[in-house]
């Protein structure tokens, strides 16, 4: 089951560049919440501070509160630990290149000291078919190399193996952005199913696309959360001007 | 315009080849009728008498650069992980030109330390000192290819595994350099081949030794050593000795960079880069 995050007050920064301020919002448990606004607003950078993998790049720092589910992840809790509650998706397909379909999935598990060979089995398989990959790779998972499959494909192995290590949250950072439109609308598909069991936070440049997949919308601009609602209010009748004004499209 | 250039192209891949084919056809024509089965299994017969063989010194040489590669495939690779991963500061840039600098010592210096360090402490010649001659020539070819492959893994794959809660030295070890791999092994191959044919650094470390020798604290015989000494003696039957010796020395190093690459590349998958 997936578990809500809360975030209060969430400021971000690039060595002295201030890219986050004041971020207050929510994402409600077995939810998709979108994150939607022009290059550079801040995207990336808010999902990054929810699992610290912000903290990854030399010199970023971040501050606030990031509650998910009853962890806090700005307080005493190793980063480690905290992203293997939290799944992620990148923007590109990022398999691991030598390793076979089998072991990409596998190795959020085995990296981690967990070496249950009847136990990783049964999990990869359960990956695979959440992300609906397993009937198109099941047959040769072990001999082939994830990075022979289509970028697509690459991507739902991603998915798999970020689900494998059973998550409570999915963090998607444009996680179709470098798809065709047959891939998207597939993964698109599996976001609704994933919605029973994680809690969904996805960064997209796609405002059509927010529209399909989340209930909650929040549009970003310069660092700044201008507002966040239902995403059919953001849609038809946002509050802001600012709002309306990207999403008509005057700039973005 | 096009012919010209492909012609062009030819032509400098051909005179990069002819001298290797040349090289290798004349140690042929010399060496082949020296070798036989006494070549390959007895130690060398005293001056004057006709014979013997220097299978003490292809164990001579396999011994020491066993040791040296013990000593510098682990340092070398260790360090290059260091600068690739965290030597993104002045301290790394130190290491970097240190090991450029390394890379550029002549090999009859890299002897002299070793035998400063080693032979001097010790009290006389080794197959250990010859070691670490080796290894110190090792060291900064295997530190600067192995931080150039580690370097080619996109970051993507360092994040991939930062996201599913892997920690940094275990992304490091089982991810990045898994990722390298076969780069690395690259490296570590040219630089083990590069010193197989060292004779300078062996000079006054192993120093050479007409018996068997087992010992890593006694002198041993290397195929170089043996190879420089036959050839600068009076003796035809030594002359013809030393060319099968070179003969020997190339087909060994070529038949062991060919096994490691057959293994290594065993362990990879159709489909990886």
């Amino acid at each position: 089951m997936g578990v809500g995050i809360k975030v209060e007050k969430l400021n971000a920064w690039f060595g002295k560049t201030q890219a986050l301020y004041d971020i207050t919002m929510e994402a409600f448990a077995n939810h998709a919440t979108a994150i939607i606004g022009p290059s550079g607003c801040g995207k990336s950078t808010f999902v990054r501070c929810l699992n610290r993998m912000h903290e990854t790049v030399p010199e970023a720092r971040a501050t606030g509160t990031v509650r998910i589910g009853d962890l806090n992840v700005y307080n005493g809790t190793a980063a480690v630990q905290i992203r293997r509650r939290i799944g992620m998706v990148f923007q590109k397909p990022n398999p691991f290149p030598t390793m076979s379909i089998y072991d990409n999935v596998a190795a959020g598990l085995k990296l981690n000291g967990f070496n249950d060979r009847k136990r990783l089995e049964e999990i990869v398989e359960r990956s695979l078919k959440l992300s609906a990959l397993w009937d198109e790779v099941k047959d040769q998972m072990h001999k082939k190399s994830g990075a022979s499959l289509s970028g697509g494909q690459q991507q739902r192995l991603c998915i798999a193996r970020a689900l494998a290590v059973e998550p409570e949250v999915l963090l998607m950072d444009e996680p179709c952005s470098a798809l065709d439109p047959i891939s998207t609308g597939k993964i698109e598909e599996l976001i609704f199913e994933l919605k029973e069991r994680f809690t969904i936070v996805i960064v997209t440049h796609n405002m059509q696309q927010a529209s399909r997949v989340a209930e909650f919308t929040g549009f970003f601009l310069l660092g700044k959360l201008v507002e966040f609602d239902k995403t059919e209010k953001i849609f038809t009748t946002p509050s802001d001007k600012r709002t309306e004004d990207y999403i008509t499209g005057r700039f973005g | 315009m096009n012919g010209l250039v492909t012609c062009a192209a030819a032509g400098a891949v051909i005179l990069v080849l002819a001298p290797l084919v040349a090289v290798f056809g004349y140690l042929v024509y010399k060496g082949m009728g020296s070798i036989n089965f006494a070549f390959l299994t007895q130690i060398p017969k005293p001056p004057g008498e006709v014979g013997g063989g220097m299978a003490n010194a292809i164990a001579g040489s396999a011994l020491i650069l066993f040791l040296g590669s013990l000593a510098g495939v682990p340092i070398g690779i260790g360090a290059g992980i260091y600068l690739a991963e965290y030597g993104r500061n002045r301290f790394g840039n130190v290491i970097r030109f240190t090991a450029d600098v390394l890379n550029g010592v002549p090999s009859i210096i890299v002897g002299i330390v070793a035998y400063g360090l080693v032979v001097l402490t010790q009290g006389h010649f080794s197959a250990v000192a010859g070691g670490v001659a080796l290894a110190i020539m090792m060291i900064p070819t295997i530190t600067r290819t192995t931080e150039e492959m580690l370097l080619l893994v996109p970051n993507a794959v360092r994040e991939a595994a930062y996201g599913l809660g892997v920690s940094r030295w275990r992304t490091t070890l089982s991810i990045t350099l898994r990722t390298a791999t076969s780069g690395v092994i690259t490296g570590v191959m040219l630089a083990f081949a590069r010193v197989a044919g060292e004779t300078a650094p062996l000079l006054f470390t192993a120093f050479g030794n007409t018996y068997w020798n087992w010992k890593i604290g006694q002198p041993t015989a290397a195929l170089p050593l043996q190879i420089f000494t036959y050839a600068i003696s009076p003796y035809d039957d030594w002359h013809k000795q030393a060319w099968a010796g070179a003969l020997i020395l190339i087909v060994l190093i070529v038949a062991s960079v060919s096994a490691v690459r057959l293994v290594a590349s065993r362990g990879m998958l159709k489909g990886a880069n």
